[in-house]
């Protein structure tokens, strides 16, 4: 099991990491998501022992990993744009690893044969890597990185060069490979896509800290700030105020009044006394990680662009002023700025009421 | 009815420009430096060569003949076998220093590793005699400390020494060229190797070492071109015991005028120059491979582990020794005066004095041939510029037809290396019996020394500047292209930033072959307008304190300036370079 | 390509400008690299001639004078300067030279004319002597040996050095010396003595004087060292500090020295014969006779004319000095080098 303990790492006298933490267990994939920039590839490589943290320590199986060189590590990691080596073979570059390992020449051949096979690369071992395409580079690249079992594999943006279709084939077949050879694995990415198709769980990386951490399903749906919620393109944000505590939360914003359920057990406010959090279950407690809001206090609100429906006296309403076709449905843009999928398209200026439902309303506090 | 005739005019155009660029266009870049290598090489190396081995002359040579060019081959291969492994051995960790970290006086040791490349073999001998002669420093203080009666250490006139002063001129080619290609390296190529398991000295030999294959063939062949065809070396510090090809060459063309066996010795010494060459070309050819370009100086650090700073440390400590040391007896004997009363060996006495510096501006002989000090640094940085300009001119076409393999190219580029083996002694007899009559009379001309430094300057620029042109990768230039750039600001747009820190290095090596050049320009230069090795020359070749003095003066002129010139054209920021 | 094509093109023709002839007369003189003159005394000739001089400084002795042979047909100069005596019947089999029979060679002892057909006339001449550092025989307390034979004494064990007469002019002065001292058929015996007496042998001049001579600014090993009679006086006018006594002397012994003779002559082909010959008489009339010792440091060979104050007092010739006629020497100098090569480096 891989631990990272309050890694900090500053670039050029800016701090970059600010105490990152983190496990990654036996046989899970963890994608670290973040824009660019934001030190994803800094803490793989931090990981990798080819970078050393300013504080903080990497464990592994609780052995702190300081003092072992990046060749003892036994972490695997795939470059960016490969960094295949250019004067070997494709057969040679697979080999790489096993040879350092000083195997039988025999098993040698046996296990590139068998690795280039599950990354439909038959035939292709006497190749020059420079004369292969992007996506067979790629390969190439997972082939090499994997060959020598290591015991953690990391990926650092592995698909960014190549194109819509190829991406998405090849995520498919790297979650396979991944969930056939149960090694633990980090995947750095910018794509939430590529994230939420590979991953088991999904670590937010903003200014140097991660901000969620959770299965791509509980990120997306609930991403916990204003950022992420943008980061992610997850909905509609808009700011609000409280205007009444007693639950559900009423929330007054330029759009609309919105209901808010925080998950709170209504306790009746005496004296005026805020709800507060009360983790003894006295006074206003939380249900199920649910939490409060005083009266009057600015709230951001998550406002799902899916699920909503078309009604007559509906929270929503504005003119549509774009509608654009995607496989999801008609994404329609009010005057407003807000956006929503629905399933028929309105006409362009025309005036439309919509519903939303509970579960689509989340604050972002 | 006009914008028809425009097209059609268009399509002729295009047709026809077509069908000439078809063989004229792989040409065109060759254009320049064939018809300069053919007419000042080619030309008059084959008139001198056929003077000497027509079949009538041929007759003249006997076996005793045979025998002597066979032993003098044998020694030069020998001694340039050793001292090119030698020079390896320094110049790879030197290269990696230069290229890989960043430390204090990193500068002043670069151009010191530089710099005696262009000191002329008799201020170089003068130093190492300072330094590891029968009296000199290490000696002395040898005696000193043991209480010997004689010098421990005789290396004068040993293979020995000849092998050290070959290290010591050779190791700035090794540390320019490779390093040149390791600053260019993909750092992540070695991190994909260590993660892989690789320890470092793994890395290194499977990894970095293949891919800086073809700069350090480069070099190594470069490193023994020079040494194969060693002259002044052999004849000053190895002394009359041994006999290299270019010894034998000069002492049977100047001194026993033997024509047919000059010829024959050039004629070997140029064959086995070619041959290196071909074989050269051949291994780079297969084992070249691009990889993507990278700026030189995100690969620059510090050293921080306790083994980099040993290396580091290591390292420093030993380009001073075999650089530093014998330097800097040149400057101190220019301004030590021996006592007058030069009675009793033992302690020596010394007194420190500028006079051979104010003596070099005073014409007190009333000579026609004095030379000013400011004037012969005028001549000397004169002919460098000119030989920058003209080997950069001539020898970025052919880099770049070179970066893509052809027939033509794989056919034309030994050839290139010849200039290098050829012996100056058998070129200068050549330049005299070709250029001595119209409409070639141009025997006499001050512009022959620039021209004889390009010869020699041109397989440097080449080498230098192929492999940065290599290595951009044509999808670098579709890009540029399909962003609408013109061929012409492609090239500035793409190609220049790349190539911009290779050519600062092929014209550091274009300038310090021209300042430091000798053999050559001794039989080429004007006696008014003498480079600043000739000056030094003259001083030496008359006795008496002032004139040793002197000379040692004008040697740190020499340093001095080349050590200036090389910092100016490192440090000239050139337009998009670095930027990249 | 277009803007690469134009710098070759002006380089050229900055090249072939530059050796476009200038308008007033020129006088070229092929020489080797020891020619010096006074400023004043060649722009008095050219004065007087309203000539401009060039001189064409074409490396060593043995050279320049392979180059003007080299250039017989289309000769690069109209005057050739410095064959010696050693070089002399080469230059004359090769047929480069014009006879002149200067008036100026009245005043020329006749010892000095090897070439009866005056072709190549004399112009100076100095003696290949063995110098030797005052100061270490005064401090070791030896005799300064006075002979070829002192030599192989074992005092002087390791003290010589000379130059190999294949690639040096004194070191091939001083082998005939021995050749004239001994014979042809005894020098090489000497020779063999002389190398078991720890003799040093090195390429140059420049070797054995700065290098290996102890008398000299390089602090050598060896006090004695092959060069000329008047370096002694050379090492006062270029002492680093004023000198009232040369450091150095030369042993002046019965063929201990070889006499060496420079030779000037008017190059076939010239195409301004009467300005040639005018610069022969220039260069053996007392005012550049006179000129010759300090800038070149022989002997004049003209008897009008006098020696500088520091010759007189530091520099002496030889008594006795070895001599070879030229025809000897070119026919034998090959072989006797090979043979001197196969017995005292191999």
């Amino acid at each position: 099991m891989l631990e990272l303990i309050d890694i900090h790492k500053s670039y050029q006298g800016q701090p970059l990491l600010r105490g990152v933490s983190g496990t990654v267990s036996a046989g899970e994939t963890v994608c670290l998501l973040g824009p660019s920039g934001s030190g994803k590839s800094t803490l793989l490589r931090i990981i990798a022992g080819l970078e050393t943290p300013e504080r903080g320590q990497v464990c592994w199986d609780g052995e702190d990993l300081a003092g072992v060189p990046v060749h003892r590590r036994g972490f695997g990691l795939m470059f960016q744009d490969y960094a295949l080596f250019p004067h070997l073979s494709v057969a040679e570059n697979v080999a790489f690893g096993l040879k350092m390992q000083n195997l039988a020449g025999a098993e040698i051949n046996l296990r590139v044969a068998n690795i280039l096979e599950m990354v439909n690369l038959t035939g292709f071992g006497g190749r020059r890597v420079t004369d292969l395409s992007g996506g067979e580079q790629q390969r190439v690249a997972l082939a090499r990185a994997m060959a020598p079992n290591p015991r953690l594999l990391m990926f650092d943006e592995p698909l960014g060069a190549l194109d819509r279709n190829l991406r998405e084939q090849l995520m498919e077949e790297l979650r396979r490979i991944l969930r056939e050879s149960e090694v633990p694995a980090i995947y750095v990415t910018h794509d939430q896509e590529e994230a939420f198709t590979l991953a088991g769980r999904v670590l937010l990386l903003h200014e140097g800290v991660i901000v969620r951490n959770g299965t791509p399903e509980q990120v997306w749906s609930d991403p916990g700030s204003v950022w992420a919620a943008q980061f992610l393109d997850a909905g509609n944000v808009v700011a609000g105020i409280v205007i009444s505590t007693n639950p559900p939360f009423k929330i007054e914003t330029p759009v609309g009044v919105f209901d808010l359920d925080c998950g709170v057990v209504p306790v009746p406010a005496r004296d005026g006394v805020v709800p507060v959090l009360a983790p003894d279950g006295v006074g206003t407690a939380p249900r199920g990680g649910g939490h409060a809001h005083s009266p009057g206090a600015k709230v951001d609100l998550l406002i799902s662009r899916r699920g909503v429906l078309l009604g007559g006296e509906g929270q929503v309403s504005g003119v549509v002023v774009d509608v654009i076709f995607r496989q999801e449905g008609f994404k329609v843009t009010l005057e407003n700025g807000l956006n929503f999928y629905l399933p028929n398209a309105p006409r362009l200026g025309e005036k439309i009421n919509l519903i939303i439902p509970a579960s689509g309303i989340k604050c972002l506090s | 009815m006009s914008i028809y005739h425009e097209d059609e005019q268009a399509i002729k155009t295009t047709k026809l420009g077509g069908f000439l660029s078809s063989w004229f266009k792989p040409v065109l870049p060759w254009l320049g430096a064939s018809v300069f290598l053919g007419l000042f090489f080619f030309y008059p190396l084959a008139r001198i060569l056929w003077l000497g081995l027509n079949p009538a002359a041929l007759n003249t040579i006997d076996l005793a003949s045979l025998l002597l060019a066979i032993r003098s081959l044998l020694f030069t291969f020998y001694q340039a076998a050793l001292s090119t492994i030698l020079t390896l051995v320094i110049g790879l960790p030197a290269a990696i220093l230069f290229a890989r970290y960043n430390f204090r006086g990193k500068s002043f040791l670069r151009v010191l590793t530089a710099i005696p490349f262009m000191l002329p073999t008799v201020v170089v001998a003068a130093g190492f005699n300072a330094l590891l002669g029968p009296r000199g420093w290490i000696n002395l203080g040898l005696m000193d400390l043991y209480h010997l009666q004689s010098a421990p250490i005789s290396i004068v006139g040993t293979l020995g020494i000849i092998l050290l002063a070959h290290v010591f001129y050779n190791t700035t080619i090794v540390i320019r060229l490779v390093g040149n290609a390791i600053s260019h390296l993909d750092p992540r190529l070695e991190q994909a190797a260590s993660t892989l398991g690789a320890d470092p000295p793994r890395v290194l030999n499977r990894v970095t070492l293949p891919l800086l294959r073809p700069s350090i063939l480069a070099a190594t062949v470069l490193v023994f071109i020079f040494d194969f065809t060693s002259f002044g070396v052999i004849l000053l510090l190895g002394g009359p015991g041994f006999s290299t090809l270019e010894v034998e060459i000069y002492k049977q063309a100047m001194q026993i005028f033997n024509l047919p066996l000059a010829g024959l010795l050039s004629l070997i010494q140029l064959l086995c120059t070619l041959a290196f060459s071909i074989l050269y070309s051949r291994i780079v050819i297969r084992t070249a491979a691009t990889s993507a370009p990278r700026a030189a100086a995100t690969n620059l650090r510090s050293a921080r582990t306790g083994r980099q700073k040993l290396f580091l440390s290591g390292m420093v400590v030993l380009l001073l020794g075999l650089f530093l040391l014998p330097l800097v007896s040149l400057p101190l004997a220019s301004v030590t005066r021996l006592a007058a009363d030069r009675g009793e060996r033992g302690p020596v006495q010394y007194g420190i004095t500028t006079d051979y510096y104010s003596e070099l501006f005073i014409n007190r002989s009333d000579s026609i041939f004095f030379v000013p000090p400011f004037e012969a640094v005028g001549n000397s940085l004169g002919y460098a510029g000119l030989t920058v300009v003209l080997s950069l001119v001539l020898g970025f076409p052919v880099a770049s037809a070179l970066a893509h393999p052809s027939h033509l190219g794989r056919f034309l580029d030994p050839l290139l290396m010849l200039p290098l083996g050829a012996s100056a002694v058998t070129l200068g007899l050549g330049f005299i019996i070709t250029f001595n009559r119209p409409p070639l009379a141009f025997v006499t001309s001050p512009l022959l020394v620039p021209l004889a430094h390009t010869l020699i300057a041109l397989p440097f620029v080449i080498r230098s500047l192929q492999p940065a042109l290599a290595s951009i990768p044509d999808r670098l230039r579709q890009a540029a292209a399909s962003l609408g750039a013109s061929s012409y600001r492609v090239w500035f747009a793409v190609d220049w930033p790349i190539v911009a820190r290779a050519t600062l290095s092929a014209a550091v090596f274009a300038f310090t072959i021209s300042l430091g050049e000798f053999g050559a320009s001794s039989l080429v230069v004007r006696p008014e307008y003498p480079t600043l090795p000739i000056a030094i020359a003259r001083f030496l070749s008359q006795p008496g304190g002032m004139n040793y003095g002197q000379a040692m003066a004008m040697a740190t002129v020499l340093m001095v300036v080349c050590g200036i010139g090389i910092l100016l054209i490192e440090r000239l920021r050139l337009p998009g370079a670095g930027e990249f | 390509m277009k803007q690469i094509l134009l710098v070759v093109f002006l380089l050229t023709a900055i090249f072939f400008s530059a050796c476009s002839p200038q308008s007033t007369i020129t006088l070229t003189i092929m020489t080797h690299d020891s020619f010096a003159a006074s400023q004043s005394v060649i722009t008095a000739f050219e004065q007087a001639n309203n000539v401009k001089l060039i001189f064409l400084k074409s490396g060593d002795a043995g050279a320049a004078l392979n180059k003007a042979i080299l250039s017989k047909d289309a000769p690069l100069a109209d005057v050739f300067y410095g064959v010696d005596n050693t070089f002399l019947s080469r230059a004359l089999d090769a047929g480069i030279y014009e006879p002149y029979a200067s008036p100026l060679l009245a005043n020329i002892p006749v010892e000095f004319k090897l070439d009866p057909h005056n072709q190549a006339l004399p112009v100076d001449y100095g003696d290949i002597c063995i110098n030797y550092d005052k100061a270490f025989f005064a401090s070791h307390n030896l005799p300064i040996p006075a002979s070829l034979e002192d030599l192989l004494k074992p005092e002087y064990k390791t003290l010589l050095v000379v130059e190999n007469p294949a690639t040096s002019s004194p070191g091939l002065g001083f082998l005939l010396a021995t050749i004239k001292h001994f014979g042809p058929d005894g020098y090489l015996a000497y020779w063999r003595s002389l190398r078991a007496n720890g003799l040093v042998v090195v390429d140059g001049w420049e070797t054995a004087y700065y290098t290996n001579f102890s008398g000299s600014s390089g602090h050598g090993l060896q006090p004695l060292v092959v060069s000329y009679s008047s370096s002694p006086a050379a090492e006062v006018i270029y002492a680093s500090s004023p000198l009232t006594t040369s450091p150095t002397a030369s042993i002046l012994g019965p063929d201990t020295c070889f006499r060496q003779v420079e030779f000037v002559g008017i190059l076939k082909g010239t195409r301004h014969l009467n300005l040639a010959q005018k610069f022969v008489d220039f260069m053996l009339n007392r005012q550049f006779q006179q000129d010759i010792p300090l800038q070149m440091f022989v002997y004049p060979v003209n008897l009008d004319a006098s020696l500088p104050q520091e010759f007189i007092q530091y520099a002496q010739t030889a008594r006795q000095p070895a001599t070879l006629d030229p025809a000897v020497i070119a026919a034998n100098r090959d072989k006797w080098i090979a043979d001197w090569t196969a017995t005292v480096l191999h």
